[in-house]
């Protein structure tokens, strides 16, 4: 069905109004002194106010989320987040083929890896880019065992991932943004600041201003990426900083970028410096 | 991809005292009715049933339906009064199964 004009004029403004207020506002951009306190669960989290937010570390989505979300998460048993990380051990044992050496020939124990992740994305000067860990896993598995990158999103990179940035829990983000990364790192920032999509919202929209308030039955939370790989109940499954981003693009209706894209990289960044000082939660559990 | 789970067997006990095995399974869950992004349907893949014996007797049947989540957890407690193997199979409706085994100790309390 094709819609006149003004009809599909009057479907967007509807959208949009129902996507950015959470009561009976007026639309166009939403300001910071219309999230009123009853818009906030007060037993579950305090509204994010400059004053209220731990500087420079903001607050991990753990903190957004009910006490049974947060007791699967700390439970190292039922996190199902867990089963990645069991199956990338089991990854890091196996001879990936062709005589190749496995993870642990080189590596060790998968503990020697620890604060790795935490350090993550960097930039490396051998391959003149910025990489986040999926990137320094397959370079491993290409240039050091012989095989064929893993696929983004792929199970076994899944799993990799999350067993390395397990290594990290509680090692607190801490990556460079000075140097050669510098550069990407604005462009990051930029891209957090950056109104996309139909309904014409930022990062920054939901993630800053609203960190606290309601969408719809759930709190927006600060968007920090300091659990990755999570696992989502959203998706029944685990996914990547990089699938979250795609999530929130599609969210708002915007275009997302394809995996591995290098706005995501840059994003990656800056969300990583955003929520430098919170300890790493991998495997996280999400709603 | 084959079956596979965590699990949780308590390996002793005091005679009469309640323990409890904790299940973890991988499993996507499938219900028969998702689309993916190619249009095809996804085929239908369940952990229809749970079932668990102690020392030769059936302590737990479970059935398992399309509306249970991803990746099940179900944990389940009983009274530990004789010494024996634990098993813990999952079927799923393919007719495949997973079994994981263990053996409790019970001491007289």
């Amino acid at each position: 069905m094709s819609l006149p004009g003004p009809t599909k004029a009057l479907w967007a403004i509807a959208l949009a109004l129902l996507a950015s207020c959470s009561g009976g506002a007026s639309p166009g951009r939403v300001t910071p002194d219309r999230v009123t306190p009853d818009r906030v669960a007060p037993d579950r989290v305090a509204p994010v106010t400059p004053e209220a937010t731990p500087s420079p570390a903001g607050r991990s989505g753990y903190s957004y989320m009910g006490a049974e979300l947060r007791a699967l998460q700390d439970d190292s048993f039922a996190n199902p987040g867990m089963l990645w990380v069991d199956r990338g051990a089991t990854l890091w044992n196996e001879a990936p083929g062709g005589g190749a050496q496995r993870c642990a020939d080189c590596h060790g124990e998968p503990s020697n890896l620890a604060g790795v992740a935490a350090r993550l994305p960097a930039w490396s000067a051998a391959r003149s880019r910025l990489e986040n860990l999926e990137m320094r896993i397959n370079v491993c598995r290409t240039l050091r065992q012989g095989q064929d990158a893993w696929p983004w999103e792929s199970e076994p990179l899944l799993a990799m991932t999350t067993l390395v940035a397990h290594q990290s829990r509680g090692t607190p983000l801490d990556v460079r943004i000075d140097g050669p990364a510098a550069a990407a790192f604005a462009r990051g920032q930029r891209e957090f600041e950056r109104e996309r999509g139909q309904l014409g919202l930022a990062c920054s929209d939901c993630h800053s201003r609203y960190a606290g308030a309601r969408l719809r039955g759930d709190l927006v939370s600060e968007g920090m990426i300091n659990g990755f790989p999570i696992y989502r109940l959203t998706w029944q499954t685990l996914g990547s900083r990089q699938r979250m981003f795609r999530w929130c693009n599609e969210a708002v209706r915007a275009e997302p970028y394809p995996a591995g894209h290098e706005t995501y990289l840059d994003l990656e960044l800056y969300l990583a410096w955003r929520a430098r000082g919170l300890p790493i939660e991998t495997p996280a559990v999400r709603r | 991809m084959t079956l596979s789970a965590r699990v949780r067997i308590p390996q002793q006990a005091q005679a009469g005292e309640i323990v409890e095995i904790r299940t973890l399974a991988n499993h996507p869950m499938e219900t028969g009715f998702r689309i993916d992004t190619q249009g095809d349907r996804v085929p239908r893949r369940l952990i229809d049933r749970l079932t668990c014996s102690y020392a030769g007797r059936r302590i737990l049947d479970a059935e398992l339906h399309p509306a249970i989540a991803a990746n099940p957890y179900l944990a389940f407690r009983f009274v530990a009064d004789v010494s024996g193997e634990i098993v813990v199979t999952w079927h799923e409706d393919t007719g495949e199964t997973l079994e994981e085994r263990g053996f409790l100790e019970v001491r007289p309390a």
